[in-house]
């Protein structure tokens, strides 16, 4: 556990005025507040040590201890009770911090270090009976199959397994919120909401774009020039695909309802798209060679 | 029939130690509904947690409701750029991949 210099985390010096460190303390905390970078965890961590420092620094009773005992906070406690026994003023302890509750939702997070030197739970940042507890962030990695059906599963939470279904048609980067699965609340406060952001990997053979699919697929000159049937491996199985004669390189066409399932809609699904890319036939022998020179020359 | 809890908005303001003109001005501008039944005022508990993000921008911010706004704005125009930015980086990715 490292001493933490809460002037520095501020931005004020050691003479700051309170008036000093409420304003850099306002200026800091419009800058990192949560409410204001939404899903910025460096954001949310920067919030906290502000908020923490200002916790401190605004309290000048707190500010008198910090100043005090400064690297030397391991032993503050020793040195307070030395102090009390000697000038005989014994005092309510610790006691007289406590404002009766402890703080509210994503701003609990109070280091070891201040923990150590002010005791946990002695915020008066929030001075209020119930609390609603802390929203936890968490996030999910899929591949591009496992988003394309619903699916449960079991996620591990601060020590707790939820069993949560996926719906099928998920967004790479969508948020979705599991209520009352976030941190407990405090004095009989409802627990906080969990939110699960979802990431989706990268497919070696589909490119994803909202419901639909894109695939490129090889076909054989001769199929290109005379047409016929491929069959296409997709996310749903196998599908024949007629190809019509004289098929360009490049061309492309859409299956319709062959795409991604449309999140939360069943049954309906985007569209596939497959694009042709044709390739030409290699190795020929002396009499394919011919038969190509009677085609250009005919 | 749907059914939607309400909130009180004494208890809310008594809870949050604010007042309730300040619910009153978050009710005119538009950003929540209140409800008036049988003498009270009450709060759809589906807006308590925008309300509870209104009143921390205004208690532990210190930002008046025209910043409020304002910020509100801006923060929904993030999202909605954001998502495009998403958007937009996957159909990216489709035609790198067919280079």
């Amino acid at each position: 556990m490292d001493y933490i210099d809460y002037y520095q985390i501020l931005g004020v010096d050691k003479n700051a005025t309170e008036k000093d460190i409420k304003n850099a303390y306002r200026k800091l905390a419009r800058k990192y507040h949560p409410d204001l970078n939404p899903n910025d965890d460096a954001a949310k961590q920067k919030f906290q040590q502000i908020n923490e420092a200002n916790e401190v620094l605004s309290d000048p009773e707190k500010r008198k201890k910090y100043d005090q005992y400064g690297k030397d906070w391991e032993h503050a406690e020793e040195f307070e009770k030395a102090r009390q026994a000697r000038s005989g003023q014994a005092r309510g302890g610790r006691g007289q911090w406590y404002s009766g509750a402890g703080p509210q939702g994503d701003f609990s997070d109070f280091s070891d270090f201040f923990e150590s030197m002010f005791g946990a739970g002695e915020s008066n940042y929030r001075s209020r009976g119930r609390f609603r507890g802390q929203d936890l962030s968490a996030s999910l990695q899929l591949s591009l199959e496992d988003s394309y059906k619903t699916h449960k599963q079991t996620l591990t939470v601060n020590g707790k397994n939820i069993r949560i279904t996926i719906p099928a048609g998920i967004e790479d980067g969508q948020t979705i919120k599991i209520a009352g699965h976030g941190g407990p609340g405090a004095n009989g406060g409802p627990a906080g909401d969990l939110y699960i952001t979802f990431s989706i990997a990268e497919h070696p053979r589909f490119k994803r774009s909202g419901n639909d699919l894109y695939l490129t697929t090889e076909l054989d000159l001769y199929t290109a020039v005379l047409g016929g049937e491929i069959v296409l491996d997709t996310l749903d199985g196998k599908v024949k695909l007629p190809v019509k004669s004289e098929t360009q390189n490049g061309t492309k066409v859409r299956l319709k309802g062959k795409g991604f399932p449309i999140y939360k809609k069943d049954g309906q699904f985007g569209d596939l798209y497959v694009t042709f890319d044709v390739k030409l036939p290699t190795n020929l022998t002396e009499r394919q060679k011919e038969l190509f020179r009677e085609l250009s020359q005919s | 029939m749907e059914t939607e809890e309400l909130i009180k908005a004494d208890d809310f303001c008594t809870h949050y130690e604010v007042d309730y003109s300040l619910i009153e001005s978050l009710q005119d501008t538009g950003f929540i509904e209140v409800v008036f039944i049988e003498e009270t005022y009450y709060l759809h508990s589906s807006q308590l947690r925008l309300l509870e993000k209104l009143v921390r921008l205004h208690q532990e911010l210190g930002i008046n409701l025209a910043g409020i706004e304002a910020i509100t704005y801006l923060l929904e125009r993030h999202e909605a750029m954001q998502s495009e930015l998403r958007s937009l980086r996957n159909r990216l990715r489709l035609y790198e991949s067919n280079l």
